[in-house]
């Protein structure tokens, strides 16, 4: 839909760490049983991500689907296909136990890079975040500061936030305000 | 007098001289001074006032445990209240001021307390509630507040920013003693990873000062090697002024960083507050030494022996020219003999021993220092400042033998283990006998969730006072520290260290032993709030037998310092009292922050615009931009109304009401809450969270219903749309969303776990926009793009479709009695569709009401409202909603509760409209007064009012309100009371709570 905004309007601050709107992004909520085999056929099939261990991600081309809990799943694609694919979702689990709902409009994605990202995030969630415990392609639900979060290490320079969009500018700004913060020495 | 001796200090950078202020006056100290040896070296004794008697105090320590030396620091945004001048570190520009005294420190009109000091004994505070009440509010309370408080409150915003961090580690030390660098060494060494932090600038602790030998080397050699190769550990961090605040659960600790505390740039964090979360906790953190209770221990000039040796070793500061040492162990003469190395005269050393044959003593007695044992001070001689000690048998009742003359009095009553951060989680302490203190009993140590131990106490805090045996402690306990993170411990050996040896301490709580009322009336044991040996004595005798009571009745230890001095002292005259064994009387409580901790480093980031988060719907901009007038939902701005230029806000309200009746208005309705229940037993769920049916709704429909607690009592209410054949869509309420959301979530986990029910908390998907009144199916036919006729929508039906190009889903439900569509559309859309209905409405006079507007126009329609007419007490059938709940079902959550005796008490209030006869606005919250008095002399109550407004509609006030018997009483007129204190009532009449279109025909066209 060509009058959907983000909700942080391509919001940037730069510094050591850039702090910034990732945009508009497909994101489907998809609970089930994640051992069934109608659950990991339909993450396969019409996603090409197979189901991720638990803290875990795959990655499929522009399509992600995160560990939320034991029986959720997030799925992250190109906002204009999410509609498309809540509805193919639904289908291939049409019969089992499921729920499958749209939630890119809902959440806002924030995108943190730069070597230091680590520290940015020490300063703002009680999650363990060092490299040892926290490597690329780990999921992490948590929160930052006073606001639920989730976080995803992309890279060793790349972080993806998830917050709730009512509170995706407070998100934008104590990320901002922590990536200022003097070297913490910690990574 | 206290002045800078020529030579020494090992602290001190001579060569760099600092300048600051003391109450006004520019005084200048030396790089690596506190503001404490800075004062002394200036020969600024008195520091400070006491809090109930205002006497004149001197610092007595040299560390955290300060209670005297409290200091008002910086100005204007900087100033700080209650400051340790014995932590604070001297920087150029340093700003303070002594507190708590009248019109000067040297010159105080409170001293007068202590002229009647027996006027104000343990209890006086409690003593005053008993009094008569004329008394508490004309005599005491004047007096207290008069002559009560420290330091000043700040008044300026605090020009600083503080910030938190989380780290996660192995091993946290607390304590950068020799202990605690061992305790780091053996951690580091066994691969585990390590966080050592030392609460003040300088790595050691005691040692340099106390000397000591390790590995063949000196204390302060072998502390720069151990720096050194913790340093080159890439699996160490090391942290000075940093504090080990407080121990909890799980491994996790509150450590509080001070970063620019000791800097004249203030730029940057001031505190940071870090959250550790630590596999296991290892507590280095000492030990303090205590004051000896003699009469007039309180002079300025008394201090406690190891401080008098830290002023002299590390900052070249005299205590004065002669002072005298009075003991019960070997330690202290380690004092006499620092003092006699820096030229300075010890006339004496009172042993209250019956011998002192140690190598300590040998060594004093060899240096010319004139050894008395079995003695004590009777008496500390001066007014303002020591000038003489009056000697006394330790075993006698206090007869003066001798008087000498001296400047400075150097006490030691024997150590006690720093056991705050062991204890803060349940770490128990046994009593050792032989050293008088409390030690950590290793037994019974704080346990984590698999019950062991996740804390180890190491070194001198473990009750090893002797250096060979606290590194030897220290050491093992950081290997075991190691192992518990799971590590295998090092196999390298232990650093060795050799001590003198000390002969055994001899206890002494009192001096003399056989003291008189007299002198017990001037032995202090918590200099800070002025508790002595008599007011502990009186309590016990007053019955006062826990030592918790004992503690609130006297305020011991409850100062800024929380008793480090005065604990156990206080403890061992409580248990002479009782004729009670020290360890029977037991401590009083250890609650952390081991000191105290900034507010600003509490707060963090959580300040101005990030003090909270501010929920904000797909529409605030808009809000925002045009004349919302804010009110808090929950975490959530919602307008209240929209003020045009020059409007007044009631005048607002009233206009958005009327367009709304007369033609059209617009609601963000965004922050209700939306929940997707979904399954094969998602209607039997509903059915037991709601007290109506809502699975026998058609799929299409839309059903208002309400939610109880377990106890009967209504706790939210909303409309469910049935989506399909195993799918649900709940609205809750805004406030009510997380939380009804969490309540389903919390039965669907923990009760019925075996129902196929999956919840999604979808809130924040959708913009939702009300769009309200006579003209509504008019605006969204030019909208364009679905049928919202009556016949295809009909009123409590729901339909997809498209609007002006958007995907929407169309609620034909209203909260306002007129035609209405709740248009719910993609959060990312939601402006641009609110664009568009401002646009088409134009021709109608579009009008966007905000939440007052809401709740007029439902209380018009008697509708309720959770948390108006509902307050957690109330039940639906309290509110005439007895439709709403089923008789068919066999069960819903809260049907139990709603059967018991109270709740089908006939004389609960109920819910009726209220109309004053003078059609003013009834008082929000006022009662129904009836007649005579109830058993507690109040009035007599028969209802209250819920709701209060203006009706613009009906052009009189309207209210809603829970009466006895109330439905039963229509057209009765009873009296509000009025609530501006004048003892008026208000006549208003029982009316049925709809006040506007009984009928219901205007939402149904």
């Amino acid at each position: 839909m060509s009058d959907a905004v983000s909700v942080l309007l391509g919001a940037r601050v730069d510094g050591p760490v850039t702090v910034e709107d990732a945009g508009l992004c497909g994101m489907i909520v998809l609970r089930g049983d994640l051992s069934s085999p109608a659950f990991k056929a339909a993450c396969t099939e019409i996603l090409g991500a197979g189901v991720p261990e638990a803290l875990g991600s795959t990655v499929a081309g522009d399509r992600a689907v995160l560990w939320m809990s034991t029986d959720e799943v997030l799925v992250l694609a190109p906002f204009a296909e999410a509609s498309a694919l809540t509805a193919s979702l639904a289908e291939a689990l049409e019969g089992t136990h499921h729920l499958v709902a749209d939630v890119s409009d809902a959440r806002a994605v924030l995108r943190l890079t730069g070597g230091a990202l680590r520290e940015t995030l020490a300063r703002l969630t009680p999650a363990d975040v060092a490299p040892a415990s926290f490597p690329p392609g780990m999921v992490r639900r948590t929160r930052l500061a006073q606001s639920a979060a989730a976080i995803r290490m992309v890279s060793d320079n790349e972080a993806e936030v998830y917050c709730f969009r009512s509170v995706a500018r407070y998100v934008m700004d104590i990320l901002a305000n922590a990536a200022q913060g003097r070297p913490l020495g910690l990574f | 007098m206290t002045t800078r001796l020529a030579t020494g200090g090992r602290l001190l950078d001579r060569g760099r001289s600092v300048s600051f202020t003391f109450n006004g006056k520019r005084l200048s100290g030396v790089e690596g001074d506190t503001l404490a040896s800075a004062l002394l070296a200036n020969g600024q004794m008195l520091m400070g006032r006491s809090f109930k008697y205002h006497r004149p105090r001197g610092v007595v320590a040299s560390g955290a445990e300060e209670p005297n030396a409290l200091m008002n620091l910086g100005s204007g945004g900087r100033f700080e209240p209650n400051q340790r001048a014995t932590t604070q570190e001297l920087f150029d520009g340093l700003e303070a001021a002594s507190q708590n005294h009248w019109p000067s420190l040297e010159f105080d009109i409170g001293a007068v307390n202590s002229h009647v000091s027996r006027f104000l004994p343990a209890g006086f505070y409690y003593k005053t509630f008993m009094a008569p009440r004329p008394a508490w509010k004309h005599v005491f309370e004047p007096f207290i507040r008069q002559s009560a408080g420290l330091g000043r409150a700040p008044k300026e915003r605090d020009a600083d920013v503080y910030e938190h961090a989380y780290l996660h580690v192995d091993v946290l030390v607390v304590g950068g003693g020799v202990a605690g660098l061992t305790a780091a060494r053996a951690g580091g060494l066994s691969g585990a990873s390590v966080l050592l932090v030392e609460q003040t600038g300088h790595w050691g602790g005691r040692a340099p000062v106390d000397g000591a030998e390790i590995d063949g080397q000196g204390a302060e050699d072998w502390i720069a090697s151990a720096v050194t190769e913790l340093e080159a550990m890439p699996n160490v961090r090391l942290q000075t002024r940093t504090m080990g605040a407080g121990v909890y659960d799980h491994g996790y600790a509150l450590v509080y960083e001070r970063l620019t505390d000791h800097l004249s740039d203030k730029t940057g964090p001031r505190h940071r507050l870090w959250k550790i979360r630590a596999r296991h906790i290892v507590t280095a953190t000492g030990a303090i030494e205590r004051p000896l209770s003699f009469a007039a221990n309180d002079l300025p000039g008394v201090m406690l022996a190891s401080a008098v040796r830290d002023y002299v070793v590390n900052y070249g500061v005299s205590p004065g020219d002669r002072t005298v040492v009075v003991t019960n162990n070997d330690d202290a003469y380690r004092t006499a003999l620092a003092l006699k190395e820096a030229g300075l005269e010890v006339p004496a050393i009172l042993d209250a021993r019956l011998e002192a044959t140690g190598a300590l003593p040998e060594a004093a007695r060899a240096a010319g220092i004139r050894v008395l044992t079995g003695r004590g001070i009777a008496k500390v001689k001066g007014r303002r400042a020591v000038e003489g000690v009056a000697i006394c048998a330790q075993a006698g009742e206090g007869a003066v033998l001798e008087e000498i003359k001296c400047d400075a009095v150097a006490m030691s009553g024997g150590w006690s283990p720093v056991v705050h951060l062991w204890s803060h989680c349940g770490g128990k302490l046994n009593w050792d006998d032989a050293g008088a203190f409390f030690r950590p009993d290793p037994s019974r140590a704080p346990t984590g969730a698999d019950g062991t131990a996740f804390v180890t106490v190491a070194g001198t805090a473990n009750g090893h006072l002797l250096t060979a045996e606290a590194i030897a402690d220290a050491h093992e306990a950081g290997k075991a520290a190691a192992k518990a993170a799971g590590h295998t411990a090092t196999r390298k050996a232990a650093p060795k260290a050799t001590s003198e040896v000390e002969a055994p301490m001899a206890p002494v709580w009192m001096m003399p032993q056989g003291a008189g009322a007299a002198l017990r009336q001037k032995m202090w044991l918590d200099y800070q709030n002025d508790v002595k040996v008599s007011d502990v004595q009186l309590a016990a005798r007053e019955g006062f037998e826990s030592v918790e009571h004992t503690k609130r009745y006297t305020t011991l230890g409850m100062a800024t310092d929380q008793g480090k001095l005065s604990n156990i002292n206080g403890l061992a005259i409580l248990a002479g009292s009782l004729n009670a064994a020290i360890p029977q009387v037991g401590t009083t409580t250890f609650r952390p922050p081991y000191t105290p901790i900034s507010m600003g480093a509490i707060a963090g980031e959580a300040r101005g615009e990030l003090f909270q988060p501010l929920r904000r719907t797909p529409l605030h901009d808009w809000h925002e931009a045009n004349g919302a007038v804010w009110e808090p939902v929950g975490a959530w701005r919602r307008p209240y109304t929209y003020r045009k230029p020059g409007e007044a806000t009631e005048d607002a309200v009233a206009r958005e009401i009327t367009a709304t009746r007369a033609s059209l208005g617009l609601l963000d309705a965004s922050t209700l809450g939306k929940i997707l229940v979904k399954g094969p037993d998602a209607g039997r769920f509903l059915d037991m969270l709601y007290t109506n049916m809502m699975s026998s709704l058609a799929i299409g429909k839309c059903r208002y219903g309400l939610m109880c607690s377990e106890n009967g009592f209504l706790m939210d209410d909303g409309v469910v749309a049935r989506l399909s054949d195993d799918a649900f869509l709940c609205h809750t309420t805004t406030g009510g969303a997380d939380r009804i959301h969490a309540h389903m979530e919390e039965w669907l986990q923990t009760e019925w776990w075996d129902w196929k029910v999956y919840t999604a908390n979808l809130t924040e998907q959708y913009a939702q926009i009300a769009v309200v009144g006579p003209n509504a199916r008019k605006v969204l036919d030019k909208l364009g793009g679905m049928d919202v006729s009556k016949e295809t929508l009909p009123f409590m039906a729901w339909a997809d479709g498209a609007l002006a190009g958007h995907a929407v889903r169309v609620f034909r439900i209203s909260f306002s009695g007129e035609l209405s569509f709740e248009v719910a559309v993609k959060a990312n859309e939601g402006r641009a569709l609110w664009d568009k209905l401002l646009d088409a409405g134009a021709e109608f006079g579009a009008t966007p009401y905000g939440t007052e507007g809401l709740h007029v126009l439902r209380a018009e329609k008697g509708f309720i409202m959770i948390g108006d007419e509902t307050d957690g007490t109330v039940i639906p059938q309290d509110l005439g909603l007895g439709w709403a709940i089923s008789k068919k079902k066999d069960d819903y959550i809260g049907k139990r509760a709603q059967e018991r005796s109270h709740m089908t008490d006939p004389a609960r209030w109920k819910l009726v409209g209220l109309e004053t006869v003078d059609g003013t606005v009834l008082p929000d919250g006022a009662y129904a007064v009836g007649d005579g008095v109830n058993e507690n002399g109040q009035r007599v109550t028969q209802g209250r009012v819920t709701s209060t407004y203006y009706s613009p509609t009906l052009a009189r006030g309207i209210a809603m309100g829970l009466v006895l018997d109330g439905p039963d009483r229509m057209g009765e007129v009873i009296d509000f009371a009025s609530l501006d204190g004048t003892g008026t009532v208000v006549k208003t009449k029982i009316v049925d709570p709809v006040f506007f279109d009984k009928a219901g025909e205007k939402q149904n066209v």
